[in-house]
């Protein structure tokens, strides 16, 4: 790590190695500028207040036109909006990166809620693929089933699922907690690096595969194990810390955790401890 | 990419050319370089559908030479008079395009290998399906252009499938599109989504079997695979689970018969698909938008899992 007390403020992101080019009039410029780093907010968030509440009815818009309105409605200080008559749209919520109760009344299509850093999240419906797709922190919760690569990617938050998911739940994940109330599809856990799920229900065939680290709960039976996936011992720390989770998650009220199976990655692989960006973030 | 859709009502008919349309329409997105259709239309059963090209669109877009339309007549009069010296006699004819004909053959002869070979001998001639309920409708261009140029908005049926296709390993015409014909078993269709990497090996081996290919679009060896499989005493659902080992790749398809509808996915799972069931409605797709273009209200839609076979009767 890079010894920031010694460099300028202009100098401070790049003498931690966060890039080294000039990236005029991108968001990541100003991202990294270190004058935000004071108080750690992105650029284009809004302060919102939770009691300010209305309903955005997204029937007849496309989906920009639909994420431009949320945008809107933040802008003006809304801090709990209830999203109408989804219908299946897909990339609804993406992008919103501060403080947002966010209640959509349906189910969405691919990539709901992607690339999301704080909002707290219910969808009283179904989810297409890649819900949630690098989720930063907050909380997404969703009332019924969600389809393939569901918390692709993640690096924070909880992402709850009621129901069963496809397959690829989970891959590449990099921190976080993915918990699934009923089954799971093939490859959950795929080249995953950091994180936790924890599934309920049975799940498929190869879990774990190729995973490097990270933590993989499942409660039902499991199709086969994948590459690197191996059986871990089931720890009292682990079952606390399962039980509390399923509580705040409101979720397998009475299910016996102690029966519960734990799988960890087999082998180390060297040299992709890296530390991720929001870890840089804090550390400035 | 392609996207793929499919509906079966249980119990009553519906307007499977609109909802399928809708459908079809919802995953433009996916590939407009052709759409087709698989109808399975209310008809009294007696006679055979026979849906055929002459020739090919060669629109905008097209990989196919341009044809003469005195070409088109050419094979139209060999097709009439083969029929005619096979014993099928023409109740009624359609010329929907230049390249595009619908005829309703009464024909009592069951097997309709000798009579396939012998129309699609003639050079340009393939024949895009043959039975008594099915009608295969494929063109280039987004479901509602090809809904439009083939007056499908109508269609009265109990059950469909469809395809939007962006082509990536063929040509873009009307023989590389789906819906796949089961050639030669009446009211079979098949329509995919996914990538087959053992294609080559599969077709020639179904070759040297007899069976026939009239594309080089790998997702025709559905159709054929599927067809050598009931050829040889195989029930659909069996022929289906069979496919999940014998063929390699990524795949979701759909196959239809004249009272059923099958799904089937591989053991990856890496291709989409949605599904929608309740006692009277089976509707599903590569994404939920297709399914809430017939049903917009609230309902409860999943994913099935890898290496999962489904058949719904009628």
């Amino acid at each position: 790590m890079a010894n920031l007390k010694n460099v300028t403020k202009k100098t401070k992101a790049q003498a931690m190695g966060l890039h080294s080019e000039v990236l005029t009039g991108r968001t990541q410029q100003k991202f990294f500028n270190p004058d935000e780093a004071e108080n750690f907010y992105y650029f284009g968030t809004y302060d919102v207040d939770f009691n300010k509440r209305t309903d955005l009815d997204v029937k007849n818009m496309t989906a920009a036109e639909a994420n431009k309105e949320l945008d809107n409605l933040m802008s003006q200080g809304y801090g709990t909006i209830v999203i109408k008559n989804p219908q299946g749209k897909h990339s609804l919520g993406v992008g919103i990166l501060n403080k947002l109760n966010l209640i959509f009344e349906g189910s969405l299509g691919y990539f709901g809620m992607g690339s999301s850093d704080g909002p707290i999240v219910r969808i009283n419906g179904r989810v297409g693929w890649s819900c949630a797709e690098n989720l930063m922190a907050g909380k997404v919760v969703i009332e019924k089933n969600a389809g393939s690569c569901f918390g692709a990617a993640i690096r924070g938050g909880d992402l709850i699922c009621k129901g069963s998911v496809g397959a690829r739940t989970g891959i590449d994940m990099k921190g976080g907690t993915i918990i699934i109330g009923g089954d799971a599809g093939a490859f959950t856990g795929f080249m995953m690096q950091r994180g936790r799920i924890i599934i309920l229900g049975d799940v498929g065939i190869n879990l774990g595969d190729s995973m490097y680290d990270g933590t993989i709960f499942v409660g039902g039976e499991i199709g086969s194990y994948g590459s690197d996936a191996v059986d871990s011992e089931l720890t009292q720390s682990d079952q606390d810390w399962l039980r509390r989770k399923l509580r705040v998650a409101e979720i397998g009220e009475n299910f016996d955790v102690s029966k519960m199976k734990k799988i960890v990655a087999g082998k180390k692989l060297w040299n992709y401890d890296n530390l991720e960006p929001a870890e840089k973030k804090g550390a400035i | 990419m392609c996207g793929i859709a499919g509906l079966i009502h249980r119990g009553k008919s519906s307007n499977v050319g609109h909802e399928l349309q809708g459908m079809l329409q919802a995953l433009k997105h996916r590939g407009e370089d052709s759409t087709g259709y698989a109808l399975y239309g209310d008809t009294d059963g007696k006679n055979f559908i026979m849906r055929f090209k002459v020739g090919e669109n060669v629109g905008e877009g097209s990989t196919s030479v341009a044809e003469d339309v005195s070409v088109y007549d050419e094979r139209k009069k060999i097709v009439d008079s083969y029929l005619a010296e096979m014993g099928a006699k023409i109740i009624k004819e359609e010329r929907i395009l230049p390249y595009s004909l619908r005829y309703e053959i009464e024909y009592n002869k069951k097997d309709l290998l000798e009579f396939s070979q012998k129309i699609e001998s003639i050079p340009g001639v393939e024949i895009l399906s043959m039975g008594k309920s099915l009608e295969v409708i494929k063109d280039l261009g987004n479901a509602k252009m090809v809904c439009d140029r083939y007056n499908l908005d109508k269609l009265v049926g109990t059950h469909a499938i469809g395809h939007a296709r962006m082509a990536t390993e063929s040509g873009v015409d009307i023989k590389s599109a789906h819906p796949f014909w089961g050639y030669p078993f009446s009211d079979v269709s098949v329509v995919h989504n996914g990538q087959l990497t053992n294609y080559w090996n599969n077709r020639r081996a179904l070759e040297n079997k007899g069976m026939r290919f009239m594309s080089e679009c790998d997702s025709e060896l559905i159709a054929v695979y599927l067809a050598e499989k009931m050829r040889d005493g195989a029930s659909l659902e069996e022929g289906m689970k069979e496919s999940l080992t014998g063929l390699d790749g990524v795949f979701t398809y759909f196959v239809a018969t004249k009272d059923s509808l099958g799904m089937a996915k591989d053991t990856m799972a890496a291709k989409p698909l949605v599904l929608y069931e309740s006692d009277d409605l089976v509707a599903m797709g590569s994404e939920e938008i297709a399914i809430r273009s017939i049903l917009p209200q609230e309902i409860d839609t999943y994913d099935p899992f890898d290496g999962e076979v489904k058949v719904w009767q009628i």
